[in-house]
């Protein structure tokens, strides 16, 4: 057992873990933070995308001892004072989900994308959106979703 | 617990992470860990300790050196598909880099990681071969072509750990892909550049291993343009089949990605 630090959602967390632990499963079963999810095992469908200082990866594919002393932030931790991220805001009003499996990791990577690309086009969206996989067929109101939370973030920024 | 027990180690410096692996047989050392650790999760490795190098400072950096570009190996795929260096020297590189994997894979995985592992699908190796780069290790620097040496394997040896990439920028290259629609794996990739040696083609995803294609380089050097590969087919026969697609289809793959590298090589 190993232990390790890290901030997640602006609080500080510690604990002794295994070092074959994934960073999924820290959120997950050690922190209950169960808004993360774990699609596959294969690291390919993207439910579990968090952010980890600042840059969106796959908690799957990353173990909780290599965030030792990092910034995490989990879809639990994007909104503030009650009042839902822009992103999640645009997910609930254009239906962007249907069973809501892939929604956590797909608006982490929205917010990822938003955040370095402020003009994005709809093949843009799509081009980034290449590691979340929804089994729904929904991309087409995830896309609109992103796409309009992509105006109000940048008219609210403005 | 998905994976079997091993220790991780996070190295304190490159001289440590040399120790470490020297002093343990078997230890895997952990870049962006993108290959790695779904592999361990498929318990198709199970090294007895990761050593972490992926926050050593001294192995992330993106800098010009005379002719050459010089990255480090642990700056990831988006750091250099983002760097105005990169673009401005090798823009060839800036946009392969940028079609690697999704961009979660891109904010880990690493330059050192893809080269060391060379995986027979890979996209770095393309641009390594293709560039004529050159490897620096904890030990020794060694040409593209002889570093990568067969599925998975490459001259490195044990506990000899990639430190960065020198790639000698070339009059013009270029890189084109036909990813695998599930994967987005380089069915086949093909890498072309006009260096100040002549012109070298290097072959990804097509065979077990990168390769060089002499007959394309040697029409290339004559006149380098798209035309001049489009007739020339490579032979089937060592070529990779599976359920994606048979050695004839790759082979021809290879021919027809090569004429688009070239084309976006001379924005044609």
């Amino acid at each position: 057992m190993t232990a390790v630090t890290m901030t997640v959602n602006g609080k500080t967390v510690s604990a002794e873990i295994e070092d074959r632990t994934l960073l999924v499963q820290f959120l997950r079963d050690e922190l209950r933070l169960t808004g993360t999810h774990i699609g596959c095992d294969t690291s390919q469908c993207g439910a579990c995308v968090v952010h980890v200082d600042g840059r969106a990866v796959k908690s799957c594919a990353m173990f909780a001892l290599q965030a030792d002393g990092a910034d995490v932030t989990t879809v639990e931790g994007l909104a503030e004072d009650g009042r839902l991220h822009p992103v999640q805001e645009a997910f609930r009003k254009h239906h962007g989900l249907q069973c809501g499996f892939c929604t956590p990791g797909m608006i982490m990577t929205a917010v990822d994308m938003i955040r370095r690309k402020p003009a994005l086009d709809r093949n843009t969206i799509r081009a980034e959106l290449e590691g979340n996989i929804c089994r729904c067929t929904g991309y087409q109101n995830i896309v609109d979703a992103i796409e309009d939370a992509a105006q109000q973030m940048a008219g609210a920024a403005s | 617990m998905i994976t079997y027990p091993f220790a991780y180690t996070r190295a304190k410096s490159l001289d440590d992470a040399a120790a470490l692996a020297a002093a343990e047989p078997g230890a895997k050392i952990l870049a962006g860990g993108q290959t790695l650790i779904p592999t361990m999760k498929q318990r198709l490795a199970a090294p007895p300790r990761l050593i972490d190098i992926s926050r050593l400072s001294e192995l992330s950096f993106i800098r010009r050196d005379g002719d050459a570009l010089l990255i480090g190996a642990a700056t990831t795929h988006a750091q250099v598909a983002a760097s105005a260096e990169v673009a401005r020297a090798i823009p060839a590189l800036a946009h392969l880099a940028g079609e690697i994997g999704d961009p979660a894979v891109r904010h880990m995985g690493t330059i050192g990681g893809s080269l060391a592992n060379n995986d027979p699908a890979a996209d770095y190796p393309a641009a390594a071969l293709g560039l004529g780069a050159t490897l620096k290790t904890t030990t020794r620097s060694l040409a593209a072509d002889d570093f990568f040496t067969g599925m998975f394997s490459t001259a490195l040896e044990d506990g000899e750990i990639v430190t960065g990439i020198s790639f000698p920028l070339a009059e013009k290259a270029g890189y084109c892909k036909f990813p695998n629609p599930a994967s987005r794996y380089a069915m086949v990739g093909v890498f072309v550049a006009m260096t100040k040696a002549g012109a070298r083609v290097a072959v990804t995803g097509a065979g077990p291993c990168v390769f060089r294609v002499p007959q394309m380089e040697a029409a290339l050097d004559k006149s380098f343009t798209p035309d001049s590969v489009a007739g020339i087919a490579v032979s089937a026969d060592d070529l990779n089949s599976d359920l994606h697609g048979s050695a004839e289809y790759r082979a021809h793959l290879v021919t027809v990605m090569a004429r688009r590298a070239v084309a976006a090589a001379i924005g044609a």
